[in-house]
């Protein structure tokens, strides 16, 4: 089974983000009221070969945990989706799957 | 070294005029350190820097071995980007951020020699102010409460920014592990070897580290080497 992952990770509440700050500011500037806690992450896309959802979901996990997030300062959450046979560019119709929000 | 370090032959060339030692420059494939006294990771740019600084790195072969020299008590000495990996490794707590103010900020600062037991600071008198460059755009050191609690109750916190250069907790720019023997900084010491680079401040480095090593290089035993002891004797 081929799955299709979604990775976002983005810094922890408790860490500041000076890239989003200075988004938050700009956008001020430019006269949008109202827009505040802009934060900046990451989105990473990656393809996962596996005989079952569940390892797949483990794989997936382990490598946030490893590798794609550094729990010091920052925290992830991905979704996992069956790579359907013919679904070339997603949105297919394969399980739509909210998966693992990680440590916070 | 490792594909993007930038500042090796500079860390050779400081190691070289300071002490007086041979440096070899080791690839990131090498997986064994077995015949040198100490490690230093150089400044640059590992991987590109790519997902995270010394995110790649940390998987290098090479830092297998820098682990196991890490554990024999050797001493390990990451300067900038080497800091970075050394974090991402956990060889040291903590991690470094984007710079509060998104600056790139190569300037000589102030530094404070918070303490004078450590292997690397042998030569130094404690408290005294020091000047070293920075150069560097994620140097902002950040821990959680605790952790920083205890790097300052054990005197791990080696060296202090004397002014806000990037938003460091603490204002901590270089870190001990918790043995001692393995030191983390942003500033660049191999940048401050001769007086036409503005500085000769840490010459003192690296005279420290050859200090140590020549005098047995024994922490654990502490206190039979060095002026006061081994710096896991804290305080």
């Amino acid at each position: 089974m081929r799955f299709d992952v979604r990775v976002r990770v983005w810094l922890k509440p408790s860490v500041f983000d000076p890239q989003g700050h200075a988004v938050e500011r700009a956008l001020a500037t430019l006269g949008y009221e109202g827009v505040g806690r802009v934060r900046i992450g990451k989105y990473m896309e990656m393809s996962v070969e596996a005989s079952s959802e569940a390892e797949a979901d483990a794989m997936v996990r382990e490598i946030c945990d490893r590798v794609l997030c550094n729990p010091v300062m920052e925290t992830y959450a991905y979704e996992l989706r069956l790579a359907g046979p013919d679904a070339a560019g997603g949105g297919g119709d394969g399980l739509a799957k909210p998966a693992g929000v990680g440590q916070s | 070294m490792f594909p993007g370090s930038n500042c090796d032959e500079d860390a050779v060339k400081g190691i070289r005029t300071a002490t007086g030692d041979a440096a070899d420059l080791i690839w990131h494939t090498a997986d064994n350190l077995d015949a040198y006294d100490a490690v230093v990771l150089p400044g640059g740019f590992s991987y590109g820097d790519y997902l995270r600084c010394g995110a790649i790195a940390r998987f290098s072969p090479v830092m297998a071995a820098v682990r196991r020299a890490a554990e024999a008590g050797k001493l390990v000495l990451g300067i900038c980007n080497g800091f970075q990996i050394l974090t991402e490794s956990h060889l040291l707590p903590g991690a470094l951020l984007r710079n509060e103010h998104l600056q790139f900020r190569c300037e000589l600062v102030e530094l404070v020699v918070e303490h004078a037991r450590s292997p690397f600071t042998l030569a130094y008198q404690p408290g005294e102010v020091i000047r070293i460059p920075i150069s560097h755009g994620e140097g902002r050191y950040h821990a959680d409460e605790a952790v920083l609690d205890e790097l300052e109750r054990a005197g791990r916190v080696l060296f202090r920014y004397r002014q806000r250069v990037n938003g460091s907790l603490r204002d901590i720019a270089g870190i001990l592990n918790e043995r001692g023997n393995v030191l983390g900084l942003m500033p660049h010491p191999e940048r401050a070897v001769a007086a036409w680079m503005g500085s000769e401040d840490g010459l003192r480095m690296f005279e420290s580290m050859r200090r140590f090593v020549t005098d047995g290089g024994l922490l654990a035993a502490g206190a039979g080497h060095g002026a006061e002891g081994g710096v896991a004797h804290g305080g």
